[in-house]
């Protein structure tokens, strides 16, 4: 079988700097992005444009949030599909908190959204990790109980932008250096969570877990507590923008950020997060999350139907899976007859 | 180096790590039933048995995944008892199982320090000074492994000495070693035990388990065995010749428990000639002749399986042929080996053998569906019947034949596999390992039911990993060792240590040579078992 051979054969890669750049996940989606806004650019050069751009980054910056957290949960092989009906939630809650003290500070609102969403996630996180069902099921069912609450909670009552006051309105529209304010918030929470997945314990028993929940338990990794804490992180950055959704959009009511989680977990996976955990990284996703908001603003500037908006995420979907699935056959065969030439 | 004894017999100092009569059983089976074991400071206990012996069990408490039902266990004179790996590892106990348990997406480097990363004053992993601790490790142990690969794809070898850095990194206090040799080649093999005694001058207690008698002798100080889920005896390993390990692992009455009834023995059924897969199984030639129960033993990872599944159809073989009833058998079809009239009771049968959620009724006629189904609707009135007269002629032990499968204990489920084959009315049966995580009382209840088999004039190719079971039911032995044949023995011939001899690769001519160089690259291949075990080790 294997011999001393596979060992002095063992690839020695990973030391040309450009080469291990151009190996990173985040570099296919990265690249779709920057072709589909040359594309775009070259057709209609408004699209560039000081206030193209802040569009573009307004439209992107809540889903880059929500796939920031999703995809913290779904690096450890799990997933949350109830991100929609928190988001729901805490948009529905910020709205009656300004209804019912106007003159509140709006640290104190992003406060009370940020906790309901971190318990939220919390249950989630308990559920799945003491009832040891697959975290698609339960999740699906706290989509349902969330969305539920939200509904008997609102009934037909709507908060609208005229309801809250301008100063939290003026989030989602002022701007730092042609930035809105928003996507900084975008920004920093992207950076935070990449250095702690990337550079902390924790974080890295996080893609331990993902990778073998079973040999993470062997080496004495706590995978209940760390899973839970993905749970929360998710839930505490859903708050964040369920807020942030109140501050940009009109109304918020029963039905606010019905089907949303779809899109999200479609950002992590197109962004390079592997779906059953182990790989991929945040920023890739928030990649991801941009990507998918760009292509619908910049189909409309082509002038293309937006009823092809959807077949085209499909497309990019089955387009990450499919790089994914050939790259590890090719490992695979290296690895194959690298073994055969040794035996 | 083993050739010196230890001197004064056993050493005055205290265990680090013991373990007495510690008990551990899972639903009706008894994985423990009374297993001991002392490691001490300075020290290498190699721990010898069976495989079912209860080793990896024992490995299992030490290393906190499982808790001991009953028994003592002692950490440094104090009682202990690990409810988690992670209290085991902390207590200074590090593992290295059977099969390396990495994280394919992670690079070496972390995948060696994932948990305990170093780390920068702020708090941050400083990944420069962990990618040079791991190539520092590696260079102590003389590989040259990449730090900034990730560990998916790497070869089982290189996976091992990957777990091998881990323990080294971990300065454990005990080292606990579960067959880490099974996938390494003799240079390996060499540079680990080189480490395993550094370790052990340094102080460490460490416990190694193996089934080739070469390392056991060539590395331990002190040899414990196991048979049945209990301690056997404990030697100095100066004192003692491999033919009394033999002795000890298999010693027990084996005639009583399988009452094998004389069958008239015919024609070969079939024949197996030259069967070849590359990397798996070479050359391996037999045949099996109506009446005839052929017993292939070996360790696990010697190849039984394999060629049983390739002959079946399930995975595709190189080279060689396989003729059933003088005719050639198709490869990779196992429905044409169905229609030859080949029955396969397969090693796992909660996942193989079984539907573990379907009724027994259901999972005796899932091999029938097409002769029961009438215009490809299966009927459930003659569904019920068929299986009701095979449950019954098994005596399977069940409420209702409604009843789902996984309500029946381990053997009645194995009767339901049994019948499901039957059914189909087989010339010819292999059975992997059918008393697997069968309790006693059953147990010879499916040596009846195969011994009755045998007799009706079925072929039955039995593969199991139990010695007595072997030597007990099979009318020729075959052993196999790493995917050759290494011995055919017949019924008169085959004892306990002709068989482990051939299974474990090591006639005693090659013990001596071992324990005094280290071993070459691949192991001599017996065709002959020894016939003087005994004095070439003393």
């Amino acid at each position: 079988m294997t011999t001393s051979h596979a060992l002095a054969a063992a690839p020695t890669s990973g030391r040309n700097p450009v080469a291990s750049l151009l190996r990173q996940r985040e570099v296919p989606v990265a690249s779709a992005l920057v072709v589909l806004v040359i594309v775009t650019t070259i057709a209609n050069p408004l699209f560039v444009s000081a206030q193209g751009v802040k569009d573009l980054m307004l439209n992107a910056t809540i889903t880059v949030i929500m796939a920031v957290g999703l995809g913290t949960v779904i690096i450890t092989n799990n997933i949350d599909l109830s991100v929609g009906s928190i988001l729901g939630l805490v948009a529905f809650a910020t709205g009656t908190v300004f209804a019912a003290a106007p003159d509140i500070p709006i640290v104190f609102v992003f406060l009370i959204g940020l906790a309901i969403g971190a318990v939220l996630g919390a249950v989630n996180g308990f559920l799945v990790t003491v009832a040891r069902v697959p975290s698609l099921v339960i999740t699906l069912g706290m989509l349902y109980i969330y969305r539920g609450l939200n509904n008997a909670w609102a009934g037909g009552q709507q908060y609208f932008a005229g309801d809250r006051p301008a100063a939290f309105g003026r989030l989602s529209v002022d701007t730092v250096l042609g930035v809105p304010i928003i996507t900084i918030i975008a920004v920093v929470v992207v950076v935070l969570v990449a250095v702690f997945l990337a550079r902390t314990r924790p974080g890295r028993d996080l893609y331990a877990i993902g990778s073998d929940e079973e040999a993470a338990r062997l080496f004495g990794i706590a995978v209940s507590r760390r899973v839970v804490t993905a749970f929360v992180l998710n839930g505490t950055l859903t708050g964040l923008a369920g807020v942030l959704y109140a501050s940009r959009f009109n109304s918020v009511g029963a039905t606010t950020g019905t089907g949303l989680e779809l899109d999200i977990v479609a950002a992590a996976v197109v962004g390079g997060i592997a779906i059953f955990g182990g790989s991929g990284s945040v920023v890739g996703a928030a990649i991801g999350a941009v990507l998918l908001t760009t292509i619908t603003s910049s189909l409309t500037a082509l002038g293309v139907d937006k009823f092809w908006q959807q077949a085209i995420v499909g497309v990019l979907i089955l387009t990450a899976i499919l790089v994914e699935r050939i790259a590890s056959i090719r490992k695979a065969r290296r690895l194959r007859t690298s073994e055969a030439t040794n035996a | 180096m083993s050739i010196d004894p230890t001197p004064g017999g056993l050493s005055p100092t205290a265990p680090v790590l013991e373990l007495r009569g510690a008990r551990k059983t899972f639903g009706a089976v008894v994985a423990l039933a009374s297993g001991s074991v002392q490691l001490r400071a300075g020290e290498i206990n190699a721990l010898v048995g069976e495989n079912g012996a209860g080793k990896s069990t024992m490995v299992k408490i030490l290393a906190g995944v499982h808790q001991p039902d009953s028994g003592e266990f002692l950490f440094d004179g104090h009682p202990i008892v690990f409810r988690t790996p992670a209290e085991s590892k902390a207590a200074g106990v590090s593992v290295i199982y059977q099969e390396p348990t990495l994280f394919p997406d992670l690079t070496v480097a972390e995948n060696i320090f994932v948990g305990r990363q170093p780390t920068s004053r702020l708090g941050f992993i400083d990944r420069a000074k962990m990618r040079a601790d791991a190539r520092a490790l590696f260079a102590r142990l003389g590989v040259p492994i990449d730090p900034d690969r990730v560990a998916e794809g790497l070869s089982i070898a290189d996976q091992q000495i990957i777990e091998i850095a881990k323990a080294i990194s971990l300065d454990a206090k005990v080292l606990i070693m579960d067959e880490p040799t099974a996938a390494l080649s003799g240079v390996e093999v060499e540079r680990l035990f080189g480490v395993a005694r550094a370790l052990r001058d340094r102080g460490s207690a460490i416990m190694f388990i193996s089934h080739r008698f070469d390392e056991v002798f060539g590395l331990s100080d002190r040899i414990t065995v196991m048979r049945d889920g209990a301690f056997i005896s404990e030697h100095a390993t100066g004192d003692v010749t491999t033919a009394e390990i033999v002795r000890a692992m298999v010693g027990r009455d084996v005639d009583q428990l399988f009452p094998k009834q004389e069958a008239r023995i015919g024609e070969p059924v079939v024949t197996v000639e030259g069967l070849t897969r590359q990397g798996v199984f070479h050359d391996v030639s037999f045949e099996v002749r109506a009446g005839e129960i052929v017993g292939l033993a070996g360790l696990v990872g010697a190849g039984r399986t394999e060629v049983a599944r390739a002959l079946f159809g399930i995975d595709r073989y190189d080279a060689g042929s396989v003729t059933v009833n003088g005719k050639p058998l198709a490869r990779r079809d196992p429905m044409a080996a169905i229609t030859a009239g080949i029955g396969f009771v397969p090693e796992d049968r909660r996942k193989q053998g079984l539907v573990m959620d379907m009724s027994v009724s259901r999972n005796t006629t899932l091999t029938l569906r097409r002769t029961l189904s009438r215009f490809g609707l299966v009927s459930a009135r003659r569904e019920r019947e068929a299986a009701a007269d095979w449950s019954q002629r098994l005596q399977v032990k069940t409420g209702s034949q409604e009843l789902a499968v996984a309500t029946l204990s381990g053997g009645n489920q194995q009767k339901v596999v049994l019948a499901k084959w039957l059914a189909t009315d087989p010339t010819f049966l292999i059975v992997d390992e059918p008393t697997r995580g069968i309790d006693v009382g059953t147990k010879s209840e499916v040596h009846r039911l195969i011994s009755d088999l045998a007799g009706r004039g079925i072929a039955v190719l039995m593969i199991s990993s139990e010695l007595p079971e072997v030597l007990g039911m099979a009318d020729r032995v075959l052993v196999m060792h790493e995917g050759r044949l290494t011995a055919t023995l017949d019924r008169a011939d085959a004892t306990a240590e002709r068989v482990m001899h051939a299974a474990t690769g090591s006639d005693a001519a090659d013990l001596t040579e071992a324990t005094q160089a280290a071993p070459a690259a691949s192991p001599t291949n017996p065709t002959t078992p020894p016939t003087a075990t005994a004095e070439a080790t003393r």
